[in-house]
């Protein structure tokens, strides 16, 4: 059953055509992949699935639902969450705050106990009371990841989750994504190809705003335009 | 449940100063309570939610000459006429977001200015209702409310006190609750806050609401304990004050409005005892302030170890 279906989606900066005319497509509860060289339009898809960058041409329909013109704050209301690609919590904020934002947007009622139960999932309960901002890169990026939990979406966006973790933070990263589904699709912008194999079902390749290849795993390692594009033969 | 411990400290030493101050300070810790409402009020605004309006005059004034005007040539009770203060700044800013909010930084400034100078022309401009630059006084009548009459000293610190305290408390209760936070983090990062499901717009304009009913009770309140409604509370010296007792105190902190208006109310006072360029010395105090302390006192302090300091 398809969640999100995109169609001739168009974005340019200036002369830029950061997105030029692209299909996308997600089954529920999927793990896909979105590769493709840096500067493919990666992040600017996503922004433009998530409401943060206003798309110039094209539909998206996410559950049935015409949600191309809805603004981001309601398209999160639908359940699709984005967690930044460049780390954006509050840094002035405690981390338990940062969570507790995402976690009350939901309505829970208790409050403290949901956001403990958010941070705790991503192994930061014992930063609930220190400044995000003072928190390590890698951490950070682990609290970003556990605010788009903490909205409880039924798409979670993650802009390159693992830049930054090391590699026991990566193994823990993978059971985390991999605990989420069927419950949640998770679209994953991802350059390290082993999280990539590992995670995904489905693999969508984009290379200079326009989609290179999409299918499994096996197939896109065997594919030969994206291995020249991207894979490096 | 600490530093709720400490707020309700305060407005204990608050409630006891009464006691005793003798006649002199006595007026002027009714009239800074009722100023640091107003302060209060301003914070919300622009200590939580990070919008800097530079007219702030307008619920200040449009609350007092509401309930002023209402009480005086309306023919109105008191006490109803002071509860359409409040309702009075409220709806103003509720009218003054829903423009002025559609812009952000040095635009914002420049548009809330732009209101609040209209506001003060046009109560220049119809003098014969407003009592132009000279204002009105209000009569004895119009400053009894029920069995209290606000001409009565004690009477007088009362209202404020309540007045204050009930803003302080709010404040205190906003900021803590999930709408503060979302306030707070508008404040910090818009584009964020959007993205995690909340409408920044709907977030500043209902602190710009609060924050104008807040003003507007102020005004109100103001007008009547000292029963006089005039033309200079609407200039802009009225909108400037706010900014600057809440910088001095604390931008962001539940005490700091307080803390500064009191602390600019006797700098002022003090200064104008000593020498005649009292403006100098202001100055002087604020570029000290700024230079060491841009976070105010309050802040300063939250910075130094109190941190959960609300
Ligand atoms: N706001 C913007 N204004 C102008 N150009 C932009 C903007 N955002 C992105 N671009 C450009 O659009 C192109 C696609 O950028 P995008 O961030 O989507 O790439 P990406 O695939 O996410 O790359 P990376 O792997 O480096 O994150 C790049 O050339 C980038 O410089
Ligand atoms: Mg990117």
């Amino acid at each position: 059953m398809s969640l999100l279906e995109a169609r001739g989606l168009v974005r340019h900066f200036g002369g830029l055509r950061a997105i030029d005319g692209v299909d996308f497509d997600l089954s529920a509860g999927e793990i896909h992949a979105l590769i493709g060289p840096n500067g493919a339009g990666k992040s600017t898809l996503v922004g433009l699935l998530s409401g943060r960058i206003p798309a110039q041409a094209g539909t998206i329909r996410f559950d049935g639902r015409d949600i191309t013109r809805l603004p981001a704050h309601v398209r999160v209301g639908c359940g699709i969450a984005y967690a930044f690609q460049i780390t954006s919590v509050f840094p002035r904020l405690t981390t338990f705050d940062n969570v507790a934002l995402a976690v009350q947007r939901t309505g829970a009622r208790d409050l403290a106990a949901a956001t403990g139960a958010a941070l705790a999932r991503v192994g930061l309960a014992g930063e609930a009371g220190q400044l995000a901002g003072t928190l390590s890169y890698g951490h950070q990026r682990l609290l970003e990841i556990a605010m788009g939990l903490a909205l409880a979406p039924r798409l979670l966006i993650l802009d390159e989750p693992t830049q930054g973790l090391a590699t026991g933070e990566i193994e823990s990263f993978m059971a985390l994504v991999r605990s989420l589904v069927p419950e949640v699709t998770v679209l994953l912008i991802e350059h390290n190809m082993e999280v990539v194999m590992d995670l995904a079902q489905r693999i969508t390749v984009l290379n200079a705003g326009r989609v290179l290849a999409r299918g499994t795993p096996s197939a896109i390692q065997a594919d030969r335009a994206v291995q020249a594009a991207y894979l490096g033969g | 449940m600490r530093m709720l411990a400490l707020h309700l400290a305060v407005l204990a030493g608050v409630a006891a100063l009464q006691f005793v101050l003798p006649a002199y300070h006595h007026t002027n810790a009714a009239r800074i309570l009722v100023l640091a409402t107003y302060a209060i009020g301003f914070n919300i605004a622009f200590g939580y939610t990070g919008l800097l309006s530079l007219g702030h005059a307008l619920f200040f004034a449009g609350g007092m000459y509401a309930t002023g005007l209402l009480v005086d040539q309306g023919g109105w009770q008191p006490w109803a006429a002071l509860l359409a203060g409040p309702a009075a700044g409220g709806v103003l800013a509720a009218g003054v977001g829903l423009l002025a909010l559609r812009t952000a930084g040095p635009a914002f400034m420049i548009v809330t200015l732009m209101f609040a100078q209209a506001f003060h022309l046009a109560i220049l401009y119809w003098g014969r209702f407003t009592g132009g630059d000279e204002g009105f006084t209000l009569s004895g009548a119009a400053r009894r409310l029920g069995p209290f009459d606000l001409a009565d000293p004690a009477t007088r610190y009362g209202a404020a006190f309540l007045l204050f305290a009930a803003a302080m408390l709010g404040c205190l209760a906003l900021v803590r609750s999930r709408t503060g936070r979302v306030l707070i983090a508008v404040r910090e990062n818009e584009e964020r806050t959007r993205m995690l499901g909340y409408d920044p717009f709907r977030a500043k304009l209902l602190a710009l609401v609060l924050s104008g009913l807040l003003s507007g009770a102020a005004g109100a309140t103001y007008g009547l304990m000292f029963g006089y409604v005039g033309g200079s509370f609407a200039a802009i010296q009225y909108s400037i004050l706010p900014l600057i007792w809440v910088l001095l105190g604390g931008a962001g902190t539940v005490l700091g409005p307080l803390l500064g208006t009191a602390l600019l109310f006797y700098l002022i006072d003090w200064a104008s005892s000593v020498t005649t360029a009292s403006q100098f010395v202001v100055g002087a105090v604020l570029i000290l302030l700024v230079l060491f302390a841009p976070r105010g006192l309050l802040g300063l302090l939250r910075e130094r170890g109190l941190r959960s300091l609300p």
